[in-house]
């Protein structure tokens, strides 16, 4: 990336030397990007990150759709990128169908299938959830969708460089990624547009990313992504296979030291690095914070909405209750991890789980102490 | 040889500083500011401080700045979001027809969608008449989006007198301007000068690409364009691009520096610049404003008979990069919208160059230009003649 941020630093519109090393430099990122998910060079749009990607994806189909029909298929899970763009369009006068998930977050193809009806122009399902993991049955549901001839969009924000993407063979017509959550920088994504979809920009301007999508182009940014998808991609196997080894350490450590915890999401359909668990008798938000003190940075849900007091959607979405959803905690591992993180955690987490549970008073009314631990 | 870049209004490369400050927030500053462990309040405290860096260079709350991924993305949320928040109350929007196209095409898109567009002239030297604004008021008018300085041809629109005209006369109207290219360069005071949005890019201003800011005064109806995580005051979800703020946030500080000199660096490059041209290449006209009227840092000039993508090409090879419009229409064929606008004939917008300068240009650099343009355009002429 470095380079272009003061010598190839030309804006690629420009038609002089300066502009059209920029240019190459974009061009590059775009044919890794394309290879990683088997798509065409000209099927992949830069965006200003998954966000954005998932707006334009579900707005750009519903309004450039909207003569043929007003409804969505979605799921209860999503991240907050699609349901949230999906209830504007409800008040847009769009009708939108969550389907629910199984206790393992998994969406039933069938389910789409049945839901999908005349006037229906887009199902947007997750690839993989970004609080549980949850891998999503894709291939099937973009055969259902490719059958009905209903679009079919995927946020694979969390799935790229961890799971075999291949649009062909899956029939995706829409897929957003990002940068930041595979090592590429902040401040840049991805959108894959099926050749032929019929889709409006979200951003209108210059005629950058072949008139659809306006902005002059983050060049250190698309040049960070297009590395990181080609390291992830190259990598992914031999990745997948040590962050499945610390994973599964990390669970079954926990579940065996520590009484009255639940594994949330699929035991194996799950993202390698996703550990999300639920302690009972114990707030989320106070088990982080004695984390944080030991060093060690985890999450209670998705970053975004981790500043708000809600329960997570996607824990009541399973079937959690309110108390237990409260008392999650969503560990994700990545390249840097080792093992000696793992069990420096299994070490520093049953103390801390012990130590809450005693000032919970319902814990000490319902389980008399802490023998339970 | 020499390279002399003179396509700052295009883009700039990033200020030293600024470069050494992206590349530690790069490595050091890779929390989700979202998080709640110290690597997300870290990433949430660079957050704040480039805030108030650009809040302070406008002199306008740290609250009322909201990060986006570009000026095109500032320019789209403002005139969206406000018609979208305001459709209740009219269908009417005046802009002028010398906007930036991420403007003109933002309005394109909004006709499509039923609204009413008034796109003001503007006079041989680029300028809006307030007259001509006054007409166009209706009273289902909603917007006023007027850019403060032209991309092309730099002329300078009076804004804040069209900004408290607007307050005094018509205050449920939202004023909004492009100033993508004045930020940095010329002081604004959005809250003194009665406007409500105010769009601004990073790249412009030795920060890196893929950074923008909308400053949108308390009150102002928006609403928002990418639903999601609700950062930025749930006006624009996605996580935040950190190391393009943090970027942003220096280079802001910088150039506060620069402004408070205010010894008018660039544009005594850009008048010395313009004698030079004037001397050595006496058949050059000046499109647009003169050299101590205009922005300080944009001159365009024609010379008859020459086609601007020819010189373009010559002047490259002598190693002097410029550009023959907006970088965002140069790949298009057809003569330039702004030029149109301000009557140019043909012959004059088709030769028509910019050349443009930023903080980092070097005025011994400059000196050599005037020449090295003569030697470009009497080549040029030797081969069109023959």
């Amino acid at each position: 990336m470095l380079p272009y941020f003061n010598q190839d630093f030309g804006n690629p519109s420009s038609i002089h030397l300066y502009g059209r090393q920029a240019r190459k430099a974009v061009d590059k990122a775009r044919e890794s990007t394309a290879k990683v998910l088997n798509a065409k060079f000209d099927e992949i749009f830069f965006t200003g990150g998954g966000t954005e990607s998932d707006n334009w994806a579900i707005k750009g189909i519903a309004f450039a759709n909207k003569n043929k029909g007003k409804h969505i298929i979605t799921s209860s899970i999503e991240h907050h990128a699609v349901l949230y763009t999906c209830e504007y369009l409800e008040k847009m006068g769009f009708e939108v169908t969550y389907l629910p998930v199984d206790r393992y977050g998994m969406v039933d193809p069938q389910e789409v299938e049945r839901a999908i009806r005349s006037d229906t122009i887009l199902v947007s399902i997750m690839f993989a959830n970004n609080e549980i993991g949850t891998i999503q049955p894709i291939k099937e549901i973009g055969a259902i969708a490719k059958s009905k001839d209903v679009y079919f969009h995927t946020d694979a924000v969390q799935a790229v460089g961890s799971v075999d993407i291949d649009v062909e063979d899956m029939n995706i017509d829409l897929l957003s990624l990002s940068g930041h959550k595979i090592y590429g920088p902040k401040g840049i994504g991805a959108l894959y547009i099926r050749k032929g979809t019929k889709i409006v920009p979200l951003l209108h301007g210059g005629a950058q990313e072949r008139n659809r999508r306006a902005g002059t182009e983050n060049i250190p940014g698309i040049v960070g992504l297009g590395k990181a998808i080609e390291l992830a991609h190259t990598n992914m196997e031999k990745n997948n296979k040590r962050l499945i080894g610390l994973r599964d350490r990390l669970i079954n450590g926990i579940m065996n030291r520590i009484d009255h915890v639940l594994l949330n999401g699929h035991p194996n359909l799950r993202l390698p690095g996703n550990v999300n668990l639920s302690f009972e008798y114990i707030e989320g938000e106070s088990l982080l914070l004695s984390l944080d003190m030991k060093g060690i940075a985890a999450s209670s849900g998705s970053a975004c909405t981790s500043g708000s007091l809600d329960p997570s959607h996607v824990l009541l979405a399973i079937g959690l209750s309110h108390e237990i959803a409260h008392g999650s905690l969503r560990i994700t591992l990545g390249e840097d991890n080792t093992e000696e993180d793992v069990d420096y955690v299994l070490e520093v987490l049953p103390p801390i789980v012990q130590r809450l549970r005693e000032m919970s008073p319902l814990f000490v009314q319902e389980k008399g102490g802490c023998q339970y631990v | 040889m020499r390279q002399i870049y003179l396509d700052n209004a295009a883009t700039t490369p990033l200020l030293p500083e600024v470069r050494d400050e992206v590349i530690r927030s790069l490595t050091e500053d890779f929390g989700n500011p979202s998080s709640l462990h110290r690597l997300g309040l870290q990433s949430e405290r660079r957050i704040k401080e480039s805030r108030n860096s650009i809040a302070q260079l406008m002199n306008v709350p740290a609250d009322s700045v909201i990060f986006t991924s570009g000026g095109t993305e500032a320019n789209n949320l403002a005139i969206l979001g406000t018609t979208r928040a305001r459709k209740r109350y009219g269908n009417h929007c005046i802009t002028t027809q010398i906007e930036h196209s991420s403007v003109l095409n933002t309005f394109a898109y909004l006709e499509s969608e039923g609204w009413d567009v008034s796109y003001l002239p503007v006079d041989n030297q680029g300028l809006l008449d307030l007259k001509d604004l006054e007409k166009a008021i209706r009273k289902d008018t909603v917007l006023v989006s007027i850019g403060h300085v032209n991309s092309e041809i730099g002329s300078v629109q009076p804004i804040s007198r069209i900004g408290q005209f607007l307050k005094a006369n018509y205050p449920d109207i939202i004023f909004h301007s492009d100033a993508v290219q004045s930020f940095g360069k010329i002081r604004l005071r959005p809250v003194d000068w009665g406007i409500d949005l105010l769009s601004a890019s990073g790249h412009k201003v030795h920060a890196p690409k893929g950074i923008g800011i909308l400053y949108i005064k308390k009150g102002t109806p928006l609403t928002t364009l990418q639903w999601g995580g609700g950062q930025e005051m749930g006006i624009r979800s996605g996580t935040e691009n950190l190391t393009g703020i943090v970027g942003f946030g220096k280079a802001a500080q910088l150039i506060y520096e620069f402004m408070d000199r205010e010894d008018d660096t660039i544009r005594k490059m850009k008048m010395t610049l313009a004698k030079g041209i004037s001397e050595a290449v006496p058949e050059a006209v000046i499109n647009g404003p003169r050299p101590d009227e205009g922005a300080p840092h944009i001159l365009n000039i024609s010379i008859p008979g020459i086609r601007g993508e020819t010189l373009l090409h010559v002047l490259e090879s002598h190693g002097v990069y410029i550009s023959t419009g907006s970088a965002c229409s140069s790949r298009r064929t057809k003569i330039s919208h702004v030029l149109e606008a301000i009557g140019a004939p043909i012959q004059i917008a088709e030769g028509a160059i910019r050349l443009s300068l930023s903080y980092m240009s070097d005025p011994e650099e400059l000196l050599l230009v005037p020449d090295i343009l003569r030697k470009s355009v009497d080549q040029v002429k030797r081969f069109t003649r023959r």
